[in-house]
């Protein structure tokens, strides 16, 4: 598969996103998590170019402090980016407004492309935010901030279960790819291949519940009986307390610039 | 625990079918005294890890019983307890190795028993030390290699302190340097054990006793293997 672009989930084990040590570490994953989550909240909710391109400035600001691979980092946004521009294609034609030129009796508005800009910024911003705050930390750090933060047992585990076992699956599915790929088979359009892919999905399934069956024997015969237990204790130190109250003030201030009748007195 | 004559483990008249494959085994006993290393012997598909599974109650046999310790287990609750005593080390480490760093992956069965976070790092720590792994406790377990997620795995067993180890082809896909290593650390072990293996170099080290699983019939091996003392 492209190799350009940094998507693909078979080959993440739940590392952390590479970069170089700064203070964004030091920070308790909880509060990270939260940060990201709010922010996310607050920018999507925006309803104005002004705190959405603040929210922006505010991600590169982390992004350039959480020290990220800049190169890798891009080749995941791009891979969203992409997906946005299809959005800035479309908009424009079904969102009704003035007209900006038109394609085959097709009218685009100005409308729809600013709505599209406005989409293709928040979820920058957004992405950017959670690239600095929650990818700079490994799964299983998030797990347990989820944890800490009561979000449900299940839940946590489920995320815990895949970080652990997406990649023996993904072994698993390459093994087989590559046992079919020694006996000449090559991808067409014909239905052998159908059949051939349907086959290899198929047989991963059921390997992959039977994996499911021995890891459940396995940990019944460690005495599991349905508990879980998350071997950290998180403390709140001074950082924390002082990092989420700045955060939290500045969400604030985007709250505070998604008001209406600020605009208006201005404008008037 | 006074007696060493009673036995740790005994299978009277058990057998188990699967539904589409016949009865696999028959009316099968079997006996472990302390301190002894069994080994089974038998062809692929023969039963040998269904037996494993089936003293260990992941399995619900058909007929028959399973006396573990002295008590008769039939309860899933009775088979818990039976399990803390009777460590299982599963075919395929990926299998058991389920939690992102070693030491979690450790301690879980600790925890398990009811030990408290500290004293269940304290003694994963310290089984890791015993097995030689110490400074592994924060690898991550998928990044391991093949060798030392055996050891991993003994490990997580061992920390059960069981008296009784049940080994499904420990040196399945394992070269001969961690292969030697293991049957060190084994040989070192004071546990009783019941072994399937189709490394016979292996076993043959290992065993004090030998027992064939044909046709569903456990029955003694005709070449007595060389007796350990």
């Amino acid at each position: 598969m492209s190799q350009g672009l940094e998507h693909s989930l078979t080959s993440w084990s739940g590392q952390a996103l590479k970069h170089q040590a700064s203070w964004i570490d030091a920070i308790d994953a909880r509060v990270r998590v939260v940060c990201s989550g709010l922010f996310a909240l607050v920018v999507v909710l925006s309803s104005h170019f002004v705190p959405t391109l603040v929210g922006l400035l505010a991600a590169f600001i982390l992004v350039k402090s959480s020290k990220l691979n800049i190169k890798r980092t891009l080749r995941r946004v791009i891979a969203m980016d992409l997906f946005m521009l299809t959005l800035i294609c479309v908009l424009p034609f079904t969102t009704p407004g003035d007209a900006m030129f038109s394609v085959f009796g097709f009218d685009a508005s100005w409308q729809g492309l600013a709505h599209a800009l406005l989409i293709t910024i928040k979820a920058n911003a957004v992405l950017l935010v959670l690239f600095s705050l929650v990818a700079t930390m490994s799964a299983s750090t998030l797990g347990h901030a989820l944890a800490h933060l009561k979000v449900p047992d299940k839940l946590v585990h489920l995320m815990l279960f895949m970080v652990r076992y997406l990649d023996v699956i993904s072994q698993e599915y390459k093994k087989m790819r590559r046992a079919m790929q020694a006996r000449a088979f090559v991808l067409r359009t014909n239905q052998h291949t159908w059949k051939s892919i349907g086959y290899l999905f198929g047989m991963l399934l059921i390997r992959s519940v039977e994996r499911a069956e021995r890891i459940s024997g396995a940990m019944k015969c460690r005495g599991f009986c349905g508990r879980y237990y998350l071997n950290d204790d998180m403390k709140m130190r001074r950082v924390d307390a002082i990092f989420g109250f700045a955060f939290f003030c500045f969400l604030i201030l985007l709250i505070g610039l998604n008001i209406d009748d600020l605009f208006k007195s201005t404008a008037d | 625990m006074t007696y060493s004559n009673q036995p740790l483990i005994k299978i009277e008249n058990l057998s188990y079918a699967y539904p589409r494959r016949g009865s696999v085994l028959k009316a099968i006993n079997f006996v472990l005294h302390r301190s002894e290393r069994v080994v089974i012997n038998g062809d692929n598909g023969a039963g040998k890890t269904t037996l494993l599974h089936l003293i260990v109650g992941l399995k619900k046999a058909k007929q028959g019983d399973i006396i573990g310790f002295g008590e008769n287990c039939k309860t899933e609750k009775q088979f818990n307890q039976l399990r803390a005593k009777a460590g299982l080390l599963f075919q395929d480490p990926d299998d058991q190795l389920f939690c992102p760093t070693v030491l979690e992956d450790v301690m879980f069965g600790p925890l398990n028993l009811g030990f408290t976070k500290q004293q269940a790092i304290e003694k994963s720590l310290q089984t890791l030390k015993q097995l030689g792994m110490q400074g592994f406790e924060s690898r991550i377990t998928h990044q391991l290699s093949g060798g030392e997620k055996r050891m991993i795995t003994l490990a997580s067993v061992l920390v059960m302190e069981p008296q009784v180890l049940i080994l499904d082809e420990p040196t399945n896909a394992l070269d001969e340097k961690a292969k030697m290593r293991l049957l060190n650390v084994l040989q070192a072990l004071p546990q009783a054990m019941i072994i399937i293996s189709h490394d016979k170099i292996f076993s043959d080290q290992l065993a004090t006793r030998q027992l064939n699983l044909q046709d569903g019939l456990l029955t003694e091996a005709s070449n007595p293997a060389v007796a350990v003392a």
